[in-house]
C-alpha cells in the first residue's frame, strides 16, 4: 500500500508540473461538451420545400399546410414547371419537392387512392433519410385523418347511396416514451459524455508507462523495490481520479446546460462510469506496456479509441442496422455496454435489472485488460 | 546546397523511423482495417428495427398483420409478451426499439368494418433512427388499411361503385443518391478523418521528441535552416502519408465500390495539399509544446475533435446554431470534405471546387508558415 502511495505521488508530482495537460485533463471535456452539446444535432428543421401544386383544391392546400405546420418543412413557394423545379434543386435553393396531382380532391371524394410524389435531394444521405421519414409520416398521417373524416361524416356517407361505408380502418396510436419530443440532444449527449471520457482516460494513461521507458528512468523504476502491481496500480490511480473528476463534470454540464434527466440512481451512475474509466485507463495501460515510443502509443491509443467509439459504439449510428459482422466487433468496444448503462440510467430510469450484462460486460473488459498489461509489464520486468 | 542538408535530414529521419517499425505497422496498417470496418459501421439507415408486439387478439387479421412485420426488411420481431406490462422491460433494457399493441377486439373490428386502434409504444432514446422507424410502420399499416378495404369491397359487389381504400399513398423519389446509400456518402468521409488522425499525429511528436530527448539542441548548432528543418521533417511524414491516400482509396473505390465519377489525379493532388495542411498542423503543435504528453493532448482536444465534429463529417453545418457555423470556415476539413464527395459522388472539378482548393492550400502554408517561425524561437 505503502509503495503504491510513493509512485502514485510520483506520478502525481509529474502531472502538477506540467499544467497545460493538466487543464487540458480536467477542464476541456466540460467546455467541449458545451460546444458540441449544441453543434451536433439531428434534428432537421424548416427543410427548404417547393410545392408543385396541379390541383389548387381546398385539399391539396390543406396536405400543404400539414407540411408547413408540422415544422420540418419551410415553404419556399409554388412552382409549376418540371423544369424549374430541377433547377431549383440543382442550385440547391430547395431540398425538398412536394407534387401533388390534378384530381386529387375529386379522387379523394371518390375514394380513390392517390398517389404523391415527394422528391428529395439525396446529396447528404442522412438528411434525406430523416427527410424521407418526415414526408412519409405526414402523408401517412394526412391519408388517416381523411378516412377518418369520412367514416364520421354522416354527409359524405349518404353520397354513397344511404349505403354504410365499406371498409375498416386500422388507426395508429404511436406513443414516445424516454424521449416524447425526439430530441436529439437527449440522445447526443450521454454518447459525447462517454466519448470524451474515453478519449480522456485511454490518452492520459497511455503514454504513462511508455514515457518511463523512452526517457530510461524504467531502469530506475525496476531498481527501487517496487513490484510491477504496485507500480501499475500507482500510476493509473492519479489518472482515474482526474478523469473520474472531469467526467462528473461532464454530467453536471449536460443537465445544467442541455437539460439531461437524471432518473435514474446517482450511486449506479458513478459505479458504470467508474467501472468504463477503469476499462478505458487499463486500455491506455496496456497500450502504453506494448508501445516502445510515445509516438507508437499515441497512435495505437488514437486509433483504438477515438474512432471505434464513435462510429462503432452506438454512439451515433444504430448497432442494429450494421452488417451481422460489424456487430459482432461492437462487443469489444467497451464504450457500447457504457451506453447502454448511461442511457437506461439517466433517460430511462431503470434499475440494474435492466443492464446488468453490460456492467458485467465492462468488468470483464477491464479485467482482462488490467491482466494483459500485468502480464506485459511482468514480462519487461524480469 | 540547402537540397543536400534537408536531404541529409531526411535520411536521418527515415533511418529514426526505421528504428521502430512498429510504427510503419501501426500508420499504414491500421488506416485500412479502420476503413474496412467502420466503413460498414457508418451508416445511417435504419432497418432490421427491433419490435416487440403484443397480441391480444389472436385472430386471423391480427396474425396476418404481424406476418407483415415479419416478412418486412424494416422490421425483426425480437418478442412477442403476452400482456402489455411486459413492454416495458423490452423497452428498458433497449431489446426492443418499439411496441406493437393488438386489442383484443381487433379481429372482429376489421371484420366487420369497424374501427381499430393498434397502439404503438416507440423508445424515443435515439430520436433519429426512432423518426424513421415510426414512419416505417404507418406506411406498413396504411398498406394493410388498404389491402382490407378493397378485400371488403370485393366481398361486397354493391358497393363497388365506391372503391375502398381512400387513402392517400406517398411515392418519395431522391434524387442523387437514390438507394439513400450512407454508405456511399460517409467513406469519403472516414477517408478524410483517417488522413487526418493518422498524419497530424506523426508529426505532431516530429520536433517536441528532439525536445524532449535533448538532440534538438545538437540540430540547432549544425548550420541548418528553420525552413530546411521543417522541410526535411515534413517530407518523410508526406511520403508515409501518401502511401496512406493511394491504399485507403483503393480500399474504397474497390473494396467498398464507391462511385468514382470524377478525376482520379484531382482526387489525389487534392489529397497532396490536404496532407501539407494535416502535417504542418502537427508540426506546429510539435513547436509549441514542450513534452509529447503535451503535445498529444493539445492536438486531439483543441484540433481534432473539433475538426471532426465541425466539419460537416456527421453533422451538417447548416443545422448547427448561427454562432457556431462562423467557426467552421477555420477548419481545413470542412474544405476537404466538400472536395472528396464533390470528386466522388458528384465529378466535378475544379471549376466547381476552386474556392476549396483555395482555401486549403492557404490552410495549409500558413500553419506551415506558423511552424517554420515559432521553430526558429526554439532554435535561437
Amino acid at each position: 500500500m505503502g509503495k503504491i502511495l510513493a509512485v502514485g505521488a510520483k506520478e502525481m508530482r509529474q502531472i502538477l508540473r506540467d499544467r497545460r495537460t493538466l487543464l487540458i485533463l480536467l477542464f476541456i471535456p466540460a467546455f467541449f461538451l458545451l460546444l458540441y452539446g449544441y453543434a451536433l444535432s439531428f434534428d432537421i428543421r424548416n427543410v427548404r420545400l417547393a410545392v408543385q401544386d396541379r390541383d389548387r383544391s381546398t385539399q391539396s392546400r390543406e396536405l400543404v399546410s400539414a407540411f408547413v405546420n408540422s415544422g420540418y418543412f419551410a415553404l419556399v413557394g409554388y412552382e409549376d414547371s418540371d423544369a424549374a423545379l430541377a433547377r431549383l434543386v440543382d442550385e440547391g435553393q430547395v431540398r425538398a419537392i412536394l407534387s401533388i396531382p390534378s384530381h386529387f380532391e375529386r379522387d379523394l371524394q371518390l375514394k380513390r387512392p392517390v398517389t404523391v410524389q415527394v422528391v428529395i435531394d439525396g446529396d447528404n444521405a442522412n438528411t434525406a433519410a430523416t427527410v424521407t421519414g418526415y414526408a412519409r409520416t405526414l402523408i401517412a398521417e394526412y391519408g388517416a385523418v381523411q378516412m377518418v373524416a369520412m367514416l364520421a361524416d354522416p354527409h359524405l356517407r349518404q353520397g354513397y347511396g344511404g349505403q354504410a361505408l365499406s371498409g375498416p380502418v386500422v388507426i395508429v396510436e404511436p406513443r414516445i416514451w424516454y424521449n416524447p419530443q425526439l430530441r436529439s440532444a437527449l440522445f447526443l449527449v450521454p454518447g459525447l459524455i462517454a466519448y470524451i471520457s474515453m478519449i480522456t482516460a485511454v490518452v492520459s494513461t497511455a503514454l504513462s508507462v511508455v514515457r518511463e521507458k523512452e526517457r530510461g528512468t524504467m531502469e530506475q523504476v525496476r531498481m527501487a523495490p517496487v513490484g510491477p502491481v504496485a507500480y501499475i496500480l500507482g500510476k493509473t490511480l492519479p489518472y482515474l481520479a482526474i478523469s473520474f473528476t472531469s467526467a462528473v463534470l461532464i454530467v453536471f454540464a449536460a443537465m445544467v446546460l442541455f437539460d439531461m434527466p437524471m432518473r435514474g440512481s446517482w450511486p449506479l451512475l458513478l459505479f458504470s462510469l467508474g467501472l468504463f474509466l477503469v476499462g478505458a485507463q487499463a486500455q491506455g495501460l496496456l497500450i502504453s506496456t506494448i508501445a516502445d515510443t510515445q509516438q507508437v502509443a499515441f497512435q495505437i491509443a488514437l486509433l483504438s479509441s477515438m474512432l471505434p467509439t464513435m462510429i462503432l459504439s452506438g454512439f451515433i449510428f444504430p448497432i442494429s442496422s450494421m452488417p451481422t459482422m460489424v456487430q459482432g466487433i461492437t462487443h469489444i468496444v467497451p464504450a457500447r455496454y457504457f451506453l447502454v448503462a448511461l442511457r437506461a440510467i439517466v433517460l430511462k430510469g431503470a434499475d440494474i435489472t435492466a443492464f446488468w450484462q453490460d456492467l458485467v460486460a465492462l468488468a470483464i473488459f477491464a479485467t482482462v485488460a488490467i491482466g494483459l498489461a500485468s502480464l506485459r509489464l511482468r514480462k519487461e520486468w524480469a | 546546397m540547402g537540397l543536400r542538408r534537408i536531404l541529409h535530414l531526411m535520411r536521418k529521419e527515415v533511418l529514426e523511423l526505421k528504428q521502430d517499425p512498429r510504427l510503419f505497422g501501426v500508420v499504414i496498417i491500421a488506416p485500412i482495417m479502420q476503413l474496412a470496418v467502420l466503413g460498414y459501421a457508418a451508416t445511417t439507415d435504419v432497418k432490421d428495427v427491433p419490435i416487440a408486439i403484443v397480441d391480444a387478439d389472436r385472430s386471423r387479421p391480427s396474425r396476418d398483420l404481424i406476418h407483415r412485420f415479419e416478412s418486412s426488411a424494416n422490421f425483426k420481431i425480437v418478442g412477442m409478451p403476452g400482456s402489455t406490462d411486459e413492454i416495458d422491460r423490452y423497452l428498458d433494457r433497449g431489446e426492443a426499439w418499439m411496441a406493437i399493441s393488438i386489442p383484443a377486439n381487433f379481429g372482429l373490428a376489421v371484420t366487420t368494418n369497424r374501427s381499430a386502434t393498434l397502439q404503438v409504444v416507440a423508445d424515443g432514446t435515439d430520436s433519429n433512427s426512432t423518426g424513421v422507424a415510426l414512419g416505417y410502420a404507418q406506411t406498413l399499416i396504411a398498406g394493410y388499411t388498404r389491402d382490407l378495404m378493397e378485400a371488403a369491397a370485393r366481398q361486397r359487389p354493391s358497393a363497388t361503385a365506391a372503391p375502398a381504400g381512400a387513402l392517400v399513398t406517398s411515392e418519395i423519389r431522391v434524387w442523387f443518391n437514390p438507394r439513400l446509400e450512407s454508405r456511399d456518402f460517409m467513406i469519403p468521409g472516414i477517408i478524410a478523418l483517417l488522413l487526418l488522425v493518422v498524419t497530424t499525429n506523426l508529426s505532431a511528436m516530429a520536433i517536441v521528441r528532439e525536445k524532449e530527448v535533448g538532440t534538438l539542441e545538437q540540430l540547432s548548432v549544425t548550420p541548418l535552416a528553420r525552413w530546411e528543418l521543417i522541410t526535411g521533417k515534413l517530407l518523410p511524414y508526406a511520403a508515409i502519408g501518401i502511401i496512406d491516400v493511394v491504399l485507403v482509396l483503393v480500399v474504397a473505390i474497390y473494396w467498398f465500390e464507391v462511385p468514382m465519377r470524377g478525376s482520379i489525379a484531382l482526387l489525389f493532388a487534392m489529397c497532396v495539399i490536404y496532407l501539407m495542411s494535416t502535417l504542418g498542423l502537427g508540426l506546429f503543435v510539435s513547436t509549441i509544446s514542450r513534452t509529447q504528453q503535451q503535445a498529444m493532448m493539445t492536438t486531439i482536444f483543441f484540433f481534432l475533435m473539433p475538426m471532426i465534429y465541425l466539419s460537416g463529417f456527421i453533422f451538417p453545418i447548416e443545422n448547427m446554431p448561427a454562432w457556431i457555423q462562423p467557426f467552421t470556415y477555420l477548419i481545413p476539413l470542412r474544405y476537404f470534405l466538400v472536395i472528396v464527395r464533390g470528386i466522388f459522388l458528384k465529378g466535378v472539378g475544379l471549376e466547381v471546387l476552386w474556392p476549396q482548393a483555395l482555401a486549403l492550400f492557404a490552410w495549409g502554408a500558413t500553419v506551415l508558415a506558423l511552424a517554420t517561425l515559432r521553430s526558429s524561437k526554439r532554435l535561437g
